[in-house]
């Protein structure tokens, strides 16, 4: 484990991120989207279990399972107002999505 | 370890007192689902109970949950101190004035058989917002502020048969998981850099010399998007005019107020604890030279207040144009936090009493209007004057207040957030600030306008508020109007509630 240094796995979690980002930013399908969404929520957990295995301290991991739940609780919410929006439309798609403008 | 654990518990009894509850209508809802109406009854019991516990707390400082293990033993991972039972004792209130406007509100009437999850959920969300005010630990910020918006996403769509709520839910729920990703995103870099969750400890850790400016400005910044989302601050805030016009009247209004508030006691908390190491004997407080909040939040809230009252002037619908008028209060208020002192933390909590009182008046009113109506349009609103005198006096009285004009409290209420710019020698601000109100006149006489100006073109019945109705509309009307004559108590009961646990 501590043969590899610490900036390793942060790299990995901010390359993570910026994918999640990204695709947040230009995809087009909602569930495309959501699927970003978690992967920002698991690069952040993943630097989350770095920084509390290097750093000796518990209170990071027990975040971890903290933020699992809750992106298992937001995957569902997100999924049912998905299914709500798709019998109203019968498309998922964010750019169809436009009844609101300013 | 046991004797700290139940003796935290005597601390957070309302909380207790919402999760019984919570537990209590779901039941109900499951054992008695033939006939619900006793539902709304049942959660008013509840938030009648927590106001009384909340009110007992009140003038208690101290922590709970203080971690036993750690080597840090003297903060815990909640405060209960008089600032968060004033936020609180804020929360109950409104909780309890959208109960009685959900009561009215045809929209809610008609779902008849989801009445219970409709409460459930609302349950959920103050539940959320409570924890959130005290909370003083990064894990219990993040998972109180996702209760409260997972609560809120579904609520947002509570009527899924509506085209224009399920696309307000879809577009509330994408940005409020990205920004809470980024604040996540903000937690973990600032933890990896104390090696602590704790507000208190990371504040004294990071006045070291060993820190890492750059990335503890970064963290902070994401942090800030988070917090900055749920109080729908201008970069963050393209979600707001959507989701409060395709959400039930009724939550539009809660939204408005309730998790405002909760941010708003989130984003000072977080600053003053995490990152303020002496307050002066006059209310200054002085930061941690790490990073500039007074600089980002004086720039943030001109913007938001701008954008707001810019973007409202050509609103035809009056939810949405009452949500670019939310967001312009939000820059208000924010500009009370960007004084850091205790006198802008005063004004903070004066203006969100008025503003409670004053927001909700008028969503009540845009209620009764469009249960008879079906529409919120301004148009709509052609005449009004005449065919439903109540409303229109009640409504014009609400946007009076809302400009801040005499004699309403809404008047004091900016008094107080101009007094304390002044004071801190931020006159070009507070020059802004007025310009700002000035031109948040236009769209709310602009209303005025149409109810007494205009002649309707249709023939429409007479609008006649029920005696509930009247009632309610009394209960906001003679506070906003006794205190802008008569302003003492709220001053005084804000002066006494500005502590927050110190460092």
């Amino acid at each position: 484990m501590n043969t590899i240094p610490m900036e390793y796995y942060l790299l990995i979690s901010a390359f993570m991120f910026s994918v999640g980002v990204t695709g947040v930013l230009i995809r087009r399908n909602a569930i495309v989207v959501f699927m970003c969404i978690e992967l920002m929520l698991n690069s952040a957990n993943l630097a989350l279990v770095t920084f509390s295995s290097f750093l000796g301290d518990p209170a990071g991991q027990v975040f971890v399972f903290f933020v699992m739940t809750v992106a298992a609780a937001e995957a569902a919410v997100g999924l049912a107002i998905i299914i709500a929006i798709f019998r109203n439309k019968l498309t998922v798609n964010i750019d169809e999505i436009n009844i609101f403008k300013w | 370890m046991i004797n700290e654990i139940l003796n935290s518990i005597t601390f957070i009894y309302p909380e207790l007192a919402v999760s019984i509850f919570l537990l209590i209508i779901v039941l109900v809802d499951l054992v008695f689902h033939k006939d619900k109406k006793y539902i709304p009854y049942i959660s008013l019991a509840g938030l009648v109970i927590t106001g009384i516990l909340v009110l007992n707390q009140i003038g208690i400082t101290h922590f709970a949950f203080v971690p036993q293990l750690s080597a840090v033993k003297k903060y815990g991972m909640m405060t209960i101190d008089p600032f968060g039972s004033y936020f609180k004792l804020l929360v109950v209130v409104t909780s309890i004035l959208i109960i009685f406007f959900t009561i009215a509100s045809e929209e809610v009437i008609d779902l008849k058989e989801r009445l219970g999850e409709f409460h459930a959920l609302i349950y959920g969300m103050i539940l959320g917002m409570l924890v959130m005010i005290s909370a003083s630990d990064l894990i219990l910020i993040y998972l109180s502020l996702e209760l409260l918006s997972l609560s809120s996403y579904v609520l947002a769509g509570f009527l899924k048969l509506r085209e224009r709520s399920s696309e307000a839910s879809l577009k509330y729920v994408i940005y409020g998981s990205v920004s809470s990703g980024l604040m996540l995103f903000g937690i973990s870099i600032i933890y990896g850099l104390t090696g602590s969750t704790n507000l208190y400890v990371i504040n004294s850790l990071i006045q070291g010399p060993q820190i890492n400016l750059f990335t503890l400005s970064f963290s902070s910044i994401l942090m800030f998007v988070g917090i900055g989302y749920k109080i729908s601050a201008a970069p963050f805030h393209f979600w707001t005019p959507d989701v409060y016009e395709g959400a039930p009247i009724s939550i539009t209004a809660y939204l408005s107020v309730a998790s405002k508030a909760a941010g708003f006691a989130l984003l000072i908390r977080f600053i003053q604890t995490g990152f303020t190491s002496f307050i002066s004997e006059d209310g200054y407080w002085t930061l941690i030279a790490v990073f500039d909040w007074q600089a980002l939040l004086i720039a943030i809230s001109i913007l938001t207040m701008t954008l707001g009252n810019f973007s409202a002037l050509w609103q035809d619908n009056l939810k949405r144009m009452l949500a670019y008028s939310s967001i312009a209060h939000a820059g208000y208020i924010l500009l009370g936090i960007a004084v850091l002192s205790n006198q802008g933390l005063i004004a903070v909590l004066i203006y969100f009493f008025v503003y409670m009182l004053m927001n909700i008046g008028a969503f009540y009113v845009v209620m009764l209007i469009s249960n008879k109506t079906g529409s919120e349009n301004i148009d709509d609103y052609d005449g009004l004057g005449a065919k439903a005198p109540f409303l229109g006096v009640a409504l014009a009285i609400f946007l009076i207040s809302l400009t801040g004009l005499p004699p309403t409290a809404g008047f004091i209420a900016k008094l107080y957030l101009f007094i304390a710019l002044i004071d801190a020698n931020m006159i070009v601000v507070a020059i802004i600030a007025l310009l700002n109100t000035v031109v948040s006149l236009y769209y709310y006489v602009r209303v005025l306008k149409h109810m007494y100006l205009t002649k309707s073109e249709r023939e429409q019945e007479n609008i006649t508020p029920s005696i509930g109705s009247l009632v309610y509309l009394l209960v906001l009307l003679i506070p906003i109007l006794f205190f802008g004559i008569y302003f003492t108590p709220i001053v005084e009961f804000a002066r006494s509630c500005v502590s927050l646990l110190g460092i």
